[in-house]
């Protein structure tokens, strides 16, 4: 008897808590949605919906002025992958790519050791050394196209006080330069970026490592590539995937400085598709390449994500 | 002496990347201080003559207009990203739930997204509300695309909060906002200025949704309306550079006052003391 009571009044208030525990996890709910609503509901306006929107609209002929669009499903696909100029702009997105990891990064990471040197000034040079980051892409973009001019420009006057009048080019018009002057340019801008990213991994390293390597022996070539680089290791990894993916998006130098020429040598993914989009109104051919240049990122980010995971499992470097 | 001997290849390199990276805007600033006839004497001299007038008459030519609208559009821009990826990273970085990390995903995956592939139907979208051409045409992409960055910088910091401290709020009988309210944001306000400053920068020097949503000249931000310049004037080498410069005054001049903050802030909290 006294047991069955204490099983109802058990049940009772089991049935009581199950309740407010209803009732508690829809006031989580709503207390948790409250807070991400404000900055989900832009996101998914500007970024979420934009996506499959571009997807849907890379699947039509459509010129994006008048309402009209025919379905053509795979069309521009496949006039995508016979596009030359895409290739092309795919191309110069690597060596942008190539320039940022195996030039920018290193110059970097000199730069940054550069502010460790027992040298005056350093703050001074520190200083003068992350200007370039400071400045908008666009007025950079200018600036540079005046300092390439082929007459009043920075470059060739050089070269004509120094007395190599021959080698002048119009740098940013001729095609065998029109890439490297603005390689050159999106280095000058960055490098300081990964400059500071060093500098804070280099503050990290204790000093004990360095002060035990030189009782042993160690110079300070070994001291560098046995500590300090090893040690580095992150670093160089997250500033890597930086670069990748800044790079996988450059436009606005590109835009400013060469938009694309000459002759589609300097193109690149977003060059190309702003022409196609807002130049020539062929909107779906445009949602075709700003969809592929969504679709590289997400693997190239991907594949970062897989060699990181096997990474850390190693358990190498870090 | 030795020593002194030793040093010189390091003082050579100091020097070079000084120059390297120093002379643009050397020539930057001592262009814009001559005049064109100058100019085109002497193309290459460090300083002929010194004269501001330049930097008025640009000023009168619009840019003046351009930096009200940039500071319109970045300060209410910046402000609204950092309010509400605060609030978003609150539960995201401390309360349990099942949706929690595909939703952290979501917003994080956007900073590896290019800006072209939501280009278009942004546009689309812009034209229906009705705002193109008009600067509350590029507040909403300036903040979608400030959130993921600042979601990120803000959960790791969010979650260093000692639990305790939440917990005695509760206590105390603050709601879920009063805890976000009086405890997280008082203790996160390093972090706020580090999203801040990352985020004002970036959207100082945003270029091609201004290039997409804006066309007239009246509702140019800065980096439209040098390059608008640009179009206009590209004879006036020394009324474009004064445009430059005054274009890249402000950030530097923060930069002078408030170095550390903006090295913190533009490696996006990378950079950690």
């Amino acid at each position: 008897m006294q047991n069955e009571l204490q099983v109802g009044t058990n049940q009772q208030v089991k049935s009581r808590i199950a309740v407010s525990k209803n009732r508690r996890k829809w006031r989580k709910a709503l207390t948790i949605s409250l807070f991400v609503a404000p900055a989900f509901i832009i996101y998914a306006i500007y970024v979420i919906y934009p996506i499959f929107a571009t997807f849907n609209y890379s699947l039509f002929e459509w010129n994006g002025l008048q309402a009209e669009k025919t379905f053509i499903g795979l069309a521009n696909y496949i006039e995508l992958f016979k596009d030359q100029v895409f290739w092309t702009a795919l191309q110069n997105n690597f060596l942008v790519v190539f320039i940022s990891v195996f030039v920018q990064i290193p110059l970097g990471l000199v730069m940054a050791l550069m502010l460790f040197a027992p040298i005056r000034g350093i703050k001074f040079f520190s200083t003068v050394y992350f200007m370039p980051f400071l400045m908008s892409t666009v007025a950079i973009g200018l600036l540079w196209v005046f300092m390439f001019d082929p007459i009043n420009g920075t470059m060739n006057q050089l070269l004509r006080i120094f007395g190599v009048q021959k080698w002048q080019v119009a740098w940013l018009s001729e095609e065998s330069t029109a890439m490297w002057s603005v390689l050159l340019v999106i280095v000058w801008q960055f490098a300081p970026f990964y400059m500071i990213l060093f500098k804070a991994g280099i503050v990290g390293i204790p000093e004990e490592l360095y002060e035990a390597a030189q009782i042993d022996g160690a110079n300070k070539w070994k001291q560098f590539t046995h500590i300090t680089l090893p040690l580095l290791m992150p670093t160089i990894v997250s500033s890597s995937i930086l670069a990748i993916v800044g790079s996988l998006k450059t436009f606005d130098l590109f835009y400013i400085m060469t938009g694309g020429g000459p002759n589609n040598t300097t193109e690149l993914m977003g060059t190309y598709m702003f022409k196609q989009a807002f130049q020539i109104f062929d909107m779906g051919y445009a949602s075709t390449i700003a969809f592929m240049m969504f679709l590289i990122a997400f693997v190239v980010v991907a594949i970062i994500q897989v060699m990181e995971t096997q990474r850390r499992k190693k358990g190498g470097f870090v | 002496m030795m020593v002194v001997l030793k040093k010189i290849p390091l003082y050579i390199l100091a020097l070079f990347l000084l120059v390297f990276t120093g002379y643009p805007f050397l020539y930057m600033v001592a262009t814009s201080l001559k005049t064109q006839q100058e100019f085109f004497q002497a193309p290459f001299s460090i300083i002929t003559s010194i004269s501001f007038e330049n930097y008025f008459s640009v000023l009168e030519m619009g840019l003046s207009q351009y930096f009200i609208n940039s500071i319109i559009v970045s300060v209410v821009s910046v402000v609204t990203v950092v309010f509400i990826s605060a609030l978003a990273s609150y539960p995201l970085s401390r309360m349990k739930f099942r949706l929690n990390r595909t939703l952290f995903l979501l917003f994080i995956a956007g900073m590896m997204l290019p800006i072209h592939s939501t280009l278009i139907p942004t546009f689309m979208l812009t034209q229906k509300m009705g705002l193109y051409d008009t600067m509350l045409a590029l507040i909403g992409p300036y903040i979608a695309f400030s959130i993921p960055i600042s979601i990120f910088i803000l959960t790791q910091f969010m979650q260093e909060i000692p639990q305790a401290l939440e917990d005695a709020a509760k206590i105390d009988g603050c709601t879920h906002f009063g805890v976000f309210w009086r405890v997280m944001l008082p203790m996160l306000t390093p972090a706020l200025s580090t999203v801040f400053i990352y985020n004002f920068i970036h959207l100082w020097t945003e270029f091609i949704f201004a290039l997409v949503l804006i066309s007239s000249p009246e509702k140019m931000t800065l980096p439209l309306g040098l390059q608008n310049f640009y179009g206009e004037f590209s004879v006036n080498v020394p009324g474009l550079m004064a445009a430059l410069t005054l274009a890249s005054l402000p950030v530097l001049l923060v930069y002078f006052f408030a170095q550390e903050k903006v090295v913190k802030g533009l490696s996006g909290g990378a950079v950690k003391e």
